[in-house]
């Protein structure tokens, strides 16, 4: 089963978040969902350390982060397609309280 | 790699299968440390556990205090069990908790003896314990005869891919295998708690859990604090992490796909006919958790981690594994498994699974964990509310 590592992972296919899968400069990565295997390239904005997420998709601010299939945190400001998120620009729609 | 060898423990007096054989010098309280510390010196092969509770608690949270002490000596790692406590009718309760099971037990209080009187006597039958319980023989033991534990740390987002991932498969394994686990961690199940709702077995179940739920986070929720830096952790963020919502997915990733069949207060234990996965409620603090499952009857701990949290517990091993690179290799006097080739698709969750399950095949059969080597111990009490 050995294929190359890839550069971002998604748990889904439709979620609109990947992961880093090491430290990535800025460019066009491959990647791959890991529930339905599926391989893809997007767009990095920025440098990224491993374990950091970006967009795959325009993401206005309210409006739902998708991971593992599940809204997992809103926009909390405009987010563009390859942009880092973290709690700069995303924030728990339960605890609402908790926001940087 | 992966078929399973034979495995073994120590059978104790109640049926429990231990895979540790510990005498403890167990204090009640606070004031009784330096007590329970000095005997475990003097008669090196015990070992004392430290704590900072047991005075003038009342209530609710006094009687958890009460199950802590009582599970931990009662759970099946341990031989034997010397209780040391300041006055003798709480320490007498502990070990008369204790000896319910047949588990040999003494208590000794301080007050009109003074330390020096305690630790000589106590150390006398520290001793004779000791020695008896080297005498105890491993015999044939069963994952059904067992109960596992789960609980995260320091995760990051490599934990809801790979390292939780590979906890999933062992938690199924074991189960189909007989075996019990434990989960918990209320606050972290924020966001997916929906997802377990439907995998509790009936609807009293289901019912149990959800109110079990909701009165930790009614907790929480009420002090309408900004909860960022303390759940999510700074470590979870540091890792990748942004909301309590994404870390409980990660967390709930380690449970298995089984049913849960019962909901448990924290320390408590399950009924022993009644085998499988079993949600605690508990405090997602990696010490306070695991410090409950133990006491609960659990005798093996898988610690799924991201960041790298070195915990440990005085009486069961605490294995640790990782899907970070990085933490596998900065911190690998910590780490027991590095699954993070999961990531690199150099293996697949399966193989992960059989690779996790040859470590606890090992730590079962008396192999030492690293956090046993690195002496990590953290007994730590869950606080319900103030003491008088």
């Amino acid at each position: 089963m050995a294929i190359t590592p890839p550069q971002f992972l998604l748990h889904h296919d439709g979620d609109n978040v990947a992961v880093a899968m090491t430290d990535l400069q800025p460019g066009t990565l491959q990647g791959r969902s890991v529930k339905e295997g599926t391989e893809s390239t997007a767009v990095l904005n920025h440098a990224l350390p491993l374990g950091h997420k970006f967009a795959l998709a325009d993401l206005a601010e309210g409006d739902a982060i998708i991971k593992y299939g599940i809204k997992v945190g809103l926009a909390s400001a405009a987010i563009k397609k390859g942009d880092y998120i973290h709690t700069h620009n995303m924030r728990s729609y339960r605890w609402e309280a908790s926001r940087a | 790699m992966g078929s399973k060898p034979r495995l073994t423990g120590y059978r104790r007096e109640n049926g429990t299968m231990g895979i540790r054989n510990h005498v403890i010098i167990l204090p009640l309280d606070d004031l009784s440390n330096a007590a329970a510390e000095a005997v475990a010196k003097v008669i090196p092969g015990t070992m004392a556990l430290p704590h900072a509770f047991g005075r003038l608690q009342f209530g609710e949270d006094l009687q958890l205090t009460f199950d802590t002490l009582i599970g931990t000596g009662v759970n099946a790692n341990v031989a034997a069990v010397v209780v040391i406590g300041i006055e003798p009718k709480w320490t007498q309760r502990v070990a008369d908790g204790i000896a319910k099971t047949g588990k040999p037990v003494a208590a000794f209080s301080i007050e009109g003896k003074g330390d020096l009187q305690v630790i000589q006597e106590a150390s006398r039958v520290a001793a004779m314990f000791l020695q008896d319980a080297s005498g105890l023989v491993r015999s044939e033991a069963e994952m059904g005869d067992m109960i596992m534990s789960i609980k995260c740390g320091e995760s990051d987002t490599t934990s809801g891919l790979g390292s939780c991932p590979t906890t999933s498969e062992a938690v199924d394994r074991w189960v189909d295998a007989g075996g019990t686990v434990f989960f918990g961690e209320t606050s972290e199940l924020t966001g997916g708690e929906h997802l377990i709702a439907e995998r509790c077995i009936d609807a009293a179940t289901r019912d149990l859990f959800q109110l079990t739920y909701d009165n930790y986070i009614k907790v929480i929720e009420a002090t309408g604090a900004n909860l960022l830096g303390s759940q999510p952790t700074q470590g979870n963020i540091a890792g990748g992490l942004t909301t309590i919502e994404e870390k409980a997915l990660g967390n709930i990733a380690k449970t298995g796909s089984v049913p849960v069949v019962g909901v448990l207060t924290p320390a408590q234990m399950p009924d022993p006919a009644k085998p499988g996965l079993y949600f605690m409620d508990s405090s997602s603090a990696a010490a306070e958790c695991v410090t409950l499952m133990a006491a609960g009857g659990a005798v093996i701990h898988l610690f799924p981690t991201g960041q790298g949290n070195v915990i440990g517990n005085p009486i069961v091993p605490v294995l640790k594994l990782t899907a970070n690179i990085k933490t596998a290799k900065s911190m690998s006097e910590h780490i027991d498994l590095d699954v993070s080739g999961v990531l690199r698709y150099e293996y697949d969750m399966t193989k992960a699974g059989d690779m996790m399950m040859d470590v606890i095949y090992d730590t079962v059969n008396g192999r030492l964990c690293k956090a046993e080597v690195m002496g990590h111990r953290e007994f730590t009490f869950t606080k319900l509310y103030i003491s008088a």
